[in-house]
């Protein structure tokens, strides 16, 4: 990353140079308001043009305090997608997302997709038809895992903050597919499984957010870090790393197929199941506390 | 003999001049030194501009939309950013906004008359705090009248056309003691209109109207530029109040008072910053946006002052006061006796 030092000079510096030129103006539209001028111009900060419709070009200081303060706000709140999403954008440049554009770009599928170019959204997919498919789909997998973990496939948060359209796709492809990483893995919603996740994630696609995101395991309760430091964390670099980047998974054509088929051709295994063991360490507590 | 517009004239430059400026008291009978009593010209016919009207172009930021739109956006935002209003007012100004509004309720002492013909200088005040809804200048006013003044006979009417604002407010008040809890009325109104206001959380369709000449104070802190029509707005004023008494406005301005250092170093936190604040904060980057867009389009001090002066009332001086470098000013001014 090219780190500029910003010291006191170079702020005092760019400072007198924003006020000294004549600055980005926008013309107003009239108002009929008396007594104000008719061609006034109002103050813009100089930014350059959007690429997208939604994109809001930061610059490398809106960018760190972005980072700075979504990672940790979002560490202390984790019910903050926002920000969660917030952060993986504004973390995302300078190399990582351009280094998953490239896998993509390498993988037949992925220039597919990337031609292409699918939304997941709620009305995208037929659920009620995902649900009546053979149970060892991917399809109905994911419909099964949505139900028993009690969610849907809600809209995710745009991408905003990111420079080039094409790897603000490759962002908000990775946001969309999420709930279908949770489906091949099997892992629940709760922070223990987000965090394993994360770890998986991170191994496969190396977005920082979420590598940092592994950090939340530190608010974790005891049985949860030592079984995630056991278990899912090993489990969660071995397969991450073993697996072919599922971000070039076509989920919208892989619905019907076998979803061991799929899990093998990636060279994903699925972890101990988290809820039973979670349960079964519930139970074992509650006996102990009864027993004595 | 002078003409008797030349001698209102005077009388109230005289009246003006003479008064502390920072003590603008309602029930002070200034004397005016010309024997006839002057007489007002008829009142101007409002203009065109002041009368409201939905679809009249007006701006919403840096956007142009109509009048009844500005109002719906407005309340979009302000709903939105309700909940957290105080808690981002603090990160934005770094806690000043605190420091701006002592000052501005101090420099109106409400509930202290010291001109009145009656030697105790605790009259009866009505205070009307318009935009008012979370409380912060009405409680001030409270304090001070009640409290530092000892003067009980002062109520204060908060109203505010958006009622998430106003149930925050109500919701502070409990902290009240309760004297001043009783002085202390919600109201929903637009302020460009104050015939049809009704009490806060009411169900009844009906609506009540603010008498005309009925308000000894009118305040209005931070809300102004988010009116749809200002000089809709300003003429209302003009009309509850008596004569007399005393329009307040503490608004965001043109700071650019100190150096250009300090003009572009406010921008910039303006326009960058803030709208990350209300982003990691707030979840709301679109309604800081617009605040600082607001502010950007806001008249200047002096067209402002002009706008005050143009629905009918007396300034004194400049008609001014700029804080912290014109960040903040505060305009007052006064309905002219007749």
């Amino acid at each position: 990353m090219l780190l500029v030092p910003y010291t006191m000079e170079v702020a005092l510096r760019r400072f007198a140079a924003i006020a000294a030129r004549p600055n980005a103006l926008r013309p107003c539209a009239t108002t009929a308001t008396a007594l104000t001028p008719s061609r006034r111009q109002y103050w813009t900060p100089s930014r350059p043009p959007p690429n997208y419709p939604g994109h809001i070009p930061l610059n490398t200081l809106e960018k760190a305090a972005l980072a700075i303060g979504s990672g940790l706000i979002s560490l202390a709140n984790p019910r903050r997608a926002d920000l969660i999403a917030a952060f993986a954008e504004a973390t995302a440049t300078p190399y990582f997302i351009y280094r998953l554009r490239d896998a993509m770009l390498a993988s037949p599928t992925g220039r597919r997709i990337l031609r292409d170019r699918p939304r997941i959204t709620s009305t995208s997919l037929n659920l009620p038809h995902l649900r009546s498919l053979p149970a060892r789909t991917v399809g109905r997998t994911y419909v099964a895992w949505l139900d028993r973990e009690g969610v849907s496939p809600d809209t995710r948060s745009t991408v905003r903050y990111i420079d080039d359209p094409e790897c603000a796709y490759v962002m908000q492809r990775y946001r969309e597919c999420h709930d279908f990483y949770h489906a091949l893995t099997g892992l629940p919603v709760v922070r223990e499984g987000e965090v394993a996740l994360k770890a998986f994630e991170f191994a496969n696609t190396l977005l920082p957010m979420t590598g940092l995101s592994v950090f939340a395991a530190a608010t974790l309760k005891p049985g949860e870090r030592r079984r995630f430091r056991e278990t899912y964390l090993p489990w969660a670099l071995r397969n991450g790393l073993r697996a072919s980047e599922v971000i070039n998974v076509y989920w919208e054509e892989e619905l019907e197929r076998d979803v061991e088929d799929l899990r093998r051709e990636l060279g994903v295994e699925p972890p101990p199941d988290m809820r039973a063991e979670r349960k079964a360490e519930r139970e074992a507590r509650k006996r102990a506390r009864e027993g004595i | 003999m002078a003409s008797r517009p030349a001698a209102l004239r005077r009388a109230l430059q005289f009246s003006l001049r003479h008064s502390r400026p920072s003590t603008f008291s309602s029930s002070s009978s200034i004397r005016s030194f010309s024997s006839t009593t002057p007489s007002l010209a008829p009142p101007n016919p409002t203009p065109d501009y002041a009368i409201p009207d939905p679809s009249r172009p007006t701006h919403f930021g840096y956007e142009t939309v109509t009048e009844s739109e500005k109002r719906e956006r407005v309340a979009g935002v302000f709903t939105s950013v309700a909940e957290s209003y105080d808690r981002m007012n603090d990160l934005m100004s770094f806690g000043w906004h605190r420091i701006w509004k002592d000052h501005f309720v101090a420099s109106l002492n409400p509930g202290f008359t010291p001109l009145t013909p009656d030697p105790d200088p605790r009259a009866p005040q009505h205070i009307l705090d318009i935009a008012g809804g979370t409380g912060d200048i009405a409680f001030r006013m409270l304090h001070t009248a009640h409290t530092l003044n000892s003067n009980p006979s002062v109520r204060v009417t908060i109203s505010d056309i958006n009622p998430a604002m106003l149930t925050v407010g109500k919701q502070r008040s409990t902290a009240l003691p309760a004297s001043q809890q009783a002085a202390l009325t919600f109201l929903e109104a637009n302020a460009e209109d104050l015939t049809r206001t009704k009490p806060l959380s009411s169900t009844s369709p009906t609506t009540s109207s603010i008498p005309d000449a009925s308000v000894d104070l009118y305040t209005v802190a931070f809300g102004i530029r988010n009116f749809s029509n200002i000089p809709a707005a300003l003429r209302e004023a003009h009309r509850v109040l008596k004569p007399g008494g005393v329009f307040a406005c503490l608004e965001f301005s043109k700071a650019d008072k100190w150096t250009p250092l300090f003009t572009a170093a406010y921008r910039e936190w303006s326009f960058r910053a803030i709208p990350l604040i209300g982003q990691l904060v707030a979840g709301d980057r679109e309604s800081y946006q617009y605040l600082v867009e607001s502010i950007e389009r806001f008249p200047s001090q002096r067209e402002f002052r002009d706008m005050i002066v143009d629905a009918g009332f007396a300034v004194g001086g400049q008609g001014w006061e700029d804080l912290t470098g014109g960040v903040a000013a505060v305009h007052k001014g006064m309905k002219p006796r007749e």
